[in-house]
């Protein structure tokens, strides 16, 4: 606790262009989350849209495997409580801890998206690609941008990797990891939408 | 071992073990139970897609809630309020498109509709 006043204390006189205590910094990133949702609103219309638009091809019923599905959504649900561990000890000041659930989260949000790239390789290769229909395309788009996402979150857990071995956990540090934090589960909160309406909904 | 201070200047909570715990808890068993209304297909069909509606949003309220710390704290109004917007362009972009191609197709033309 007094560690982190004093680190808090030098963060302000320390950097005087931050005026403010990093909640500002927190309420912006909260409205850029907040308009990417409004990506995956258009996505998710689209999608709904379009998702009996087969054009002869593939159903959902016949090329989403549920079981492989349930694992993808294992891996992200994991990751999002290893990234509240690091966050937990973040808060507590343990720095190899943070490292530790912060390399642990790394792995299973890249076995995600591993286990994605996958099956987008398989569906492709079956014929099943974003050129076959209509549903098969907007699938691949709002699925994918999903991915991407998940994606630019792994590269961030990596640069705030090094900023904590770098630099400790400064105030700054924590800022941005709790900014990384608020995307990371909004990421979680997204994919819960898409095995819902995308992949249990498609195979009814 | 209180963070009073800081929760204070952030202008909100951090949760804590238990919190999360409990968090992952009710979403592993949600996530289970949205699986389990399609894949056993023990669900009377009518129940599967309001089953799935039902558990979709408690997951994202858990989430929201557990993980995401939102809450209806006076400090955390301006992230509410930045959400509650949000919701409701999705709503419109979303249920918009929806009606507005429902719509387009029941009208169509017999023979102009081709999927």
């Amino acid at each position: 606790m007094n560690a982190s006043v004093i680190t808090a204390g030098h963060d302000v006189a320390g950097h005087h262009e931050h005026h403010d205590d990093g909640s500002k910094t927190l309420l912006g990133f909260w409205i850029y989350l907040m308009s990417d949702c409004l990506i995956f609103s258009g996505l998710f219309a689209t999608f709904a849209v379009m998702a009996h638009s087969y054009a002869g091809g593939p159903t959902g019923k016949e090329i989403f495997d549920l079981k492989y599905v349930l694992g993808e959504t294992m891996l992200l649900l994991v990751s999002s409580f290893t990234f509240g561990m690091a966050m937990l000890n973040m808060h507590a000041g343990r720095r190899g801890k943070v490292l530790a659930w912060l390399v642990v989260t790394f792995l299973f949000g890249a076995a995600f998206v591993g286990m994605e790239i996958h099956e987008f390789v398989h569906l492709i290769h079956e014929g099943a690609g974003p050129d076959r229909s209509a549903f098969l395309s907007a699938y691949f788009t709002l699925v994918g941008t999903h991915g991407l996402h998940v994606t630019c979150g792994l590269i961030w857990i990596v640069v705030m990797l090094d900023m904590v071995r770098r630099h400790g956990l400064d105030g700054i540090v924590k800022r941005r990891l709790s900014c990384l934090s608020l995307f990371w589960h909004f990421l979680d909160v997204i994919w819960i939408c898409v095995f819902t309406f995308v992949y249990l909904h498609g195979v009814l | 071992m209180s963070h009073a201070h800081e929760q204070a200047a952030h202008g909100g909570k951090h949760g804590s073990l238990s919190s999360y715990m409990v968090g992952f808890g009710l979403s592993l068993v949600l996530t289970l139970l949205s699986f389990g209304c399609v894949m056993t297909g023990m669900v009377p069909h009518h129940l599967v897609v309001p089953g799935l509606m039902v558990f979709c949003v408690a997951q994202v309220l858990v989430q929201l809630g557990f993980f995401l710390h939102m809450g209806i704290a006076p400090e955390q109004r301006e992230n509410l309020m930045v959400m509650a917007c949000a919701l409701i362009f999705i709503a419109i972009v979303v249920i918009g498109s929806l009606w507005v191609l429902h719509n387009m197709n029941a009208y169509m033309m017999p023979g102009m509709a081709h999927g």
